[in-house]
């Protein structure tokens, strides 16, 4: 196919896009994005995930060239690409509210950043119809955005961006304004569709759910800050950080504060032996709620406060000491609320982290 | 029952409201088709008289003004001429301005926005003087460029243009620019596209605007060559069923106007809401 980029024989000496000690700061001061390095390699899928108002999209946006760079240098296959114009950086971009142009068809809006390249009629006919079949949007070309639906909207603006073959796709946030059923849909297709065309892609969200499924790497971004780079598997299991442990996972990590003397964590009344020599006194012990395991003959005993069912599986709220935590297990065990249970925490699954700079022991 | 009731009053109430606009408009062009002895002698007719043609076609070709040197039709070509340039030019300002004050970094735009926007109350009556000797020294006296000049910026289309620009999502400008516009395609391609229906409503406005003028063209001509309808209408000394003629065929231009733009126009109106 036309669009397939070709990336076997380009041989690369540096990656393909490198963010060099980035820096944004507005005009009123706010500082949305500082100091972040990154380097992506060709074909690679990463995901940007971060609370709102991280500088998540800050960032994404100076890729693409709608913000200026406050400080830093970004270079894309080779080329510093600071204070190049967005059209002639080779990137496209899907929006949270896809953007169309709503007084020309979807023909005109796959065709018209062709068009502003002088490429040929009879060539933009092509790849307009090739992506077009490509997304199943081909019975559509002749209507204006506003008689699609949501989901059709969103395959148009993705085939806007696909139609040009760009270096980088870039997208922000696209599937929030979707059904659940359909983001699900349309996450599956965005990750076959990036595979098939092995585009290099960036991909911006709030949600963990699509940013472990999506992403050959995620980048966790707090308040401006890259709190830690890896595969969805690293992130998971060796969260850097106890920003990243809270933030991914769901339901959420338990976080128990704690002091640790001579490798053995005292939560209240509670002890853990961590199999270790570390002496911190202000720490956080960590543990995801489908780490702790409840068994009848476990060391501690608790009390289930609240019990959510889910179908499959339960979540059981309970407290040590006056801190609460969760813990998530099959719903074939019999359990209500007010109920007693046992369970272990072991050493090899917790995570330890140091509360007076958040990072990981 | 109820639901039939509340619509046969609504009809009513709206009918009598149609009566009440088209009734005289009526009574003038019945009037009109009658000869000025016959209302003369028996007042004014509700009813089509037999002189319709002989009328209409004496109005618009007959010799009038003070020395006889103009016809109705060549004022309604004046006033049309007029009115089209004041629409025309209107529009094209006020979409450009409003296009800088919004899309560029104009240092102190809401200043320079509110600027033309308090013009609005200095009406050309106000400055008639300094726009006559302005255009008198441009020696525009007795031209349609003399005629359409002076009022052909609006500050009120600017500001619907302006308000409009801004309810227009940031993203499309975004999306447009990684699509590779420029400020210039960006104005062609999307602006003027999107604000179709506008520009409809603004031209009606203006035109109907300039189409009423009467203060200006009667100061800036001398020659009764380029006298339009409006001043016709003040200065029409035939018989009085030429009159109620010449008053008929002066409504037609706008209304014309408004029925090829109906459409456009009323969509324009609501476009913000």
């Amino acid at each position: 196919m036309v669009y397939q980029r070709i990336n076997s024989n380009r041989k690369i000496k540096m990656s393909f896009l490198e963010l060099q000690n980035i820096t944004k700061i507005y005009p009123n001061g706010t500082k949305a994005v500082n100091e972040t390095s990154l380097n992506i390699d060709n074909g690679e899928f990463v995901v940007f995930v971060g609370p709102s108002g991280c500088g998540k999209s800050t960032l994404l946006r100076m890729i693409a060239g709608l913000e200026d760079i406050t400080n830093g240098e970004i270079s894309l296959d080779g080329n510093v690409i600071n204070n190049i114009d967005p059209s002639e950086r080779d990137v496209a971009m899907v929006f949270q509210n896809y953007a169309l142009y709503p007084h020309m068809s979807v023909f005109n809006n796959m065709a018209y950043g062709l068009k502003n390249r002088g490429i040929s009629k009879e060539e933009i006919n092509n790849k307009v119809n090739d992506v077009a079949k490509l997304l199943e949007i081909d019975q559509l070309l002749t209507r204006k955005p506003s008689m699609l639906s949501g989901g059709q909207r969103q395959r148009v603006a993705m085939g806007r961006a696909i139609v040009r073959n760009p270096k980088i796709f870039l997208f922000d946030e696209p599937l929030s304004n979707l059904d659940a059923k359909l983001r699900n849909q349309m996450r599956l297709e965005i990750k076959r569709l990036q595979r098939q065309m092995g585009v290099t892609s960036i991909f911006v969200t709030h949600d963990q759910t699509e940013a472990m499924t999506l992403g050959d790497r995620i980048v966790v971004i707090n308040n401006g800050v890259v709190e830690q780079v890896g595969t969805p598997k690293e992130i998971y299991s060796k969260p850097y950080t106890k920003f990243v442990a809270e933030f991914i996972g769901s339901p959420q990590m338990n976080l128990f504060n704690c002091k640790i003397e001579n490798g053995i964590a005292h939560i209240a009344d509670m002890r853990i032996n961590l199999n270790n020599s570390a002496n911190i006194d202000d720490a956080s012990l960590g543990i995801r709620p489908d780490d702790i395991l409840i068994s009848d003959n476990g060391q501690h005993t608790c009390v289930a406060n609240l019990v959510e069912y889910l179908g499959s599986d339960m979540i059981i709220y309970s407290k040590i000491g006056d801190q609460e935590f969760s813990c998530k297990l099959s719903s074939k065990i019999n359990l209500n609320a007010g109920d007693t249970f046992k369970f272990d925490i072991s050493n090899t699954l917790v995570h330890l982290f140091d509360n007076t700079n958040g990072s990981r022991v | 029952m109820t639901k039939y009731i509340s619509s046969t009053i609504n009809h009513f109430i709206l009918s009598i409201g149609l009566l009440i606009m088209v009734v005289p408009i009526w009574i003038i062009f019945a009037s009109s088709t009658h000869s000025s002895l016959f209302i003369n002698t028996n007042g004014l007719q509700f009813f089509l008289g037999d002189n319709f043609i002989d009328n209409y076609s004496r109005v618009l070709f007959k010799q009038s003004g003070f020395f006889n040197e103009i016809t109705a039709l060549k004022m309604f070509l004046n006033s049309f001429v007029m009115a089209t340039g004041i629409a025309t030019l209107s529009v094209i300002t006020s979409l450009m301005a409003a296009y800088g004050l919004v899309y560029f970094k104009v240092k102190y735009a809401t200043f320079i926005f509110w600027l033309i926007f308090i013009t609005l109350l200095v009406p050309l009556e106000l400055r008639i003087m300094p726009s006559y000797i302005v255009m008198s020294k441009l020696n525009l006296v007795n031209t349609f460029a003399g005629l359409i000049l002076p009022i052909s910026a609006s500050a009120i289309a600017t500001f619907f243009f302006r308000q409009f620009y801004k309810s227009i999502p940031d993203e499309l400008l975004e999306a447009a620019k990684l699509d590779g516009t420029n400020s210039w395609s960006f104005f062609i391609d999307f602006l003027i596209p999107l604000s179709k229906t506008m520009i409809a409503a603004v031209f009606i406005f203006m035109f109907v605007f300039g189409y009423n003028q009467y203060l200006w063209p009667l100061i800036m001509t001398t020659s009764e060559q380029y006298w339009t309808v409006v001043m016709g209408l003040k200065t029409m000394y035939g018989s009085i069923s030429d009159r109620f003629a010449f008053v008929i065929m002066s409504m037609i231009p706008p209304v014309i106007i408004i029925i090829f733009l109906q459409k456009l126009f009323i969509q324009g109106i609501f476009q913000n809401k």
